[in-house]
């Protein structure tokens, strides 16, 4: 890599843009949970212990590694390894898939367990954040897919590669989300 | 203009503004009548010149959507509408029915008209902006899809951008999101709810994404930047505007019934409703900065880049200002609610209508560009019509910062009517911004009958002096 590469920066102008628009979506919404968390601690308490932290832990172990396939893909890419970088990225979309078989595992559980967004605030926000969360899951994996499709094509090179940026900068906003939701949701009591 | 199919947008565009106009002669009769509650009664009481002040807004953007459609996608599509005919016939429709609907509120009692229209039938009619009788509703929904039947097909012939899909998209939700319009059931908690899918669908999703296909197209041909960067823009703006407005119509199911989630849902979500403006600025000033030409029609470019800052201010700011719930279970229904309709509608919709008519009729009319003296009018009437509105905002504003303190909070709240004496120095601000909104707007129509054209070579003399 060229000094000039390292400092522009990866992806598109606009992706970023909008990152910074979802981070503070999210940070709004993680703003308003600690608020509420704290005017009412026992109910907190009481419906986190209803979660199952495993899955939770699963789940965050999945999304981590598959930032890591996409940060090897994007490096891939750098070195004009096209098939790699598309194995990478297949490898990133599998463990997305994985995210979602858990997540809705996790979900079927809770509507057993008779949560609902009316029941209480936890799980108002319990499931708002998540199921949030779940959207932008799926909407990456869309955008993986189709930067996947296009690498295997022929599509990216190593000079011209915004594209796999791009969604790899996404994918990692989407990881770095989850693992504070994660923290935030299941682990602290 | 390049397809002579295009010229069909031209009657569009002249009953948008003629209709206009009519709004805002009701709108300073409406006014007037907050200081004097008898004016004109009883040939023309509140409840009507309101009424008729909302439905001509509504009359008339509806006319200059559809016009910027005619005129936007033969030109991204690069062929002839699919049926110039079709558009014509639908745009003397849409004007009778119109008319005959405004004349019948003006002479009719509503009740009447109700009875006369088959309301009794299938009640739809009531609800404030879809107070029109079923005939209409119904003529609205034909209309729409007869445009819609043109520009798919005229789509589907031609060179299919994301543009041109955007807009052709947005305006297939415009229709689909007036069909709750025909739901009206006796309970008030569902009857809001069809209420707010069609006025909050419309005004904070769906007429964004037409907002922002109308302003990149400008841009487009005014900057001759990359259709590839405005196009990604664009993406961006939608998804977000998508993200915060679908949740964000929770703001509307405070307090009335509905369940008790909304409250935090609507408020965060329609707390970020003012980020896809905040990227409309972003995005119109970074084309202007990269622009590879000077156009010679800087009142269109001037409409361009004001429109999505008063909008952000309009939507965005005074929008925010009253979204939470906390803030909203003392605002709401107040000239504070008034103040931000007024500068909300304006600054994005109004005033992206008067942007697209801008570009487009000086090339309607044959020329480029409105000679230099044209564009002064025109800009004149930007700046007067845009500092009128925003006194008028101010001042609804200070009448509904009143209305929270004086009725509704503290141990001995005034009555409505002692509230209202007290706000009487707002309403006159209000009725006096609105004789110089009134003003604006005609020098702006001036603007059409000065003679004369500039093309590229003065705008190329101008930036070179």
């Amino acid at each position: 890599m060229r000094a000039q590469d390292r400092e522009a920066l990866p992806g598109d102008l606009a992706i970023w843009i909008f990152i910074f628009a979802e981070l503070l979506v999210f940070g709004i919404l993680f703003a308003v949970y600690a608020f509420a968390r704290s005017a009412h601690v026992a109910l907190f308490n009481q419906g986190q212990a209803l979660l199952d932290r495993r899955l939770g832990l699963a789940n965050t172990l999945v999304l981590i590694t598959s930032s890591y396939a996409v940060a090897r893909a994007t490096e891939a890419i750098h070195r004009d390894r096209v098939q790699a970088c598309g194995r990478w990225l297949l490898a990133a979309l599998l463990l997305g898939s994985l995210f979602v078989g858990i997540k809705c595992h996790e979900f079927a559980r809770d509507a057993q367990a008779g949560m609902n967004l009316s029941h209480d605030l936890f799980q108002m926000f319990y499931l708002s954040l998540t199921g949030f969360h779940f959207l932008h899951v799926v909407m990456g994996m869309a955008i993986l897919a189709a930067v996947a499709a296009k690498t295997f094509a022929g599509g990216y090179r190593a000079h011209d590669c915004t594209g796999v940026e791009t969604a790899g900068a996404w994918w990692h906003m989407v990881d770095l989300v989850w693992i504070i939701l994660f923290i935030l949701v299941y682990v602290l009591r | 203009m390049n397809f002579r199919s295009q010229l069909v947008a031209k009657p569009y565009f002249v009953a948008a503004l003629a209709l206009f106009l009519g709004q805002i002669l009701f709108g300073l009769i409406a006014g007037f009548q907050y200081v004097d509650g008898t004016f004109l009664f009883p040939a023309i009481p509140f409840s009507v010149s309101r009424m008729v002040h909302t439905n001509l807004l509504i009359v008339w953007l509806l006319m200059a959507f559809m016009g910027a459609a005619y005129f936007i996608v033969p030109e991204e599509a690069q062929t002839e509408l699919y049926s110039p005919r079709l558009a014509l016939a639908t745009f003397w429709v849409f004007l009778v029915a119109g008319a005959l609907t405004i004349l019948a509120y003006l002479l009719v009692p509503y009740s009447d008209l109700a009875a006369a229209t088959g309301n009794a039938m299938l009640p739809t009619m009531g609800r404030g902006y879809l107070e029109q009788p079923l005939p209409t509703k119904v003529g609205i929904v034909l209309v729409a899809l007869s445009l819609l039947f043109n520009i798919s097909m005229t789509l589907f012939k031609g060179r299919r951008t994301s543009l041109n899909v955007i807009l052709v998209g947005a305006l297939w939700g415009l229709a689909l999101l007036f069909l709750p319009a025909f739901y009206f059931p006796e309970d008030t908690v569902k009857a809001s709810y069809g209420w707010w899918w069609v006025v909050h669908g419309w005004v904070e999703g769906d007429w964004e994404l037409i907002l922002s296909a109308l302003l990149g197209f400008i841009l487009i041909k005014m900057t001759g930047v990359d259709r590839e960067i405005v196009e990604k823009w664009m993406y961006v703006i939608i998804a977000m505007t998508l993200i915060s407005g679908i949740i964000g119509i929770g703001h509307h199911y405070y307090y009335i019934g509905a369940p008790e989630y909304w409250i935090w849902l609507g408020s965060v979500f329609s707390a970020i409703e003012p980020i896809p403006f905040i990227m409309l600025i972003v995005f119109s000033i970074r084309m202007l900065l990269k622009r590879r030409r000077e156009n010679p029609n800087q009142a269109a470019m001037l409409w361009a880049l004001g429109t999505p800052i008063v909008a952000f201010l309009g939507a965005g700011l005074w929008g925010a200002m009253i979204t939470l719930a906390p803030v909203q279970y003392y605002a709401h229904g107040s000239n504070f609610t008034a103040a931000h309709g007024h500068l909300a509608f304006f600054g994005a919709y109004a005033m992206v209508s008067l942007a697209i008519i801008s570009y487009a009729m000086p090339l309607l009319r044959g020329r480029v560009a409105n000679g230099i003296a044209a564009q002064r009018w025109e800009m004149s009437g930007f700046w007067i019509m845009v500092i009128s509105m925003l006194a008028i905002a101010l001042a609804l504003s200070g009448a509904g910062i009143v209305t929270a303190f004086s009725q509704r909070m503290g141990d001995h709240p005034l009555s409505f009517m002692d509230t209202q004496a007290q706000e009487q120095v707002f309403f006159w601000l209000r009725e006096l911004a609105g004789v110089g909104f009134l003003a604006g707007l005609l020098a702006y129509l001036v603007s059409f009958f000065v003679p004369g054209e500039a093309g590229y070579d003065a705008a190329v003399k101008r930036a070179l002096s």
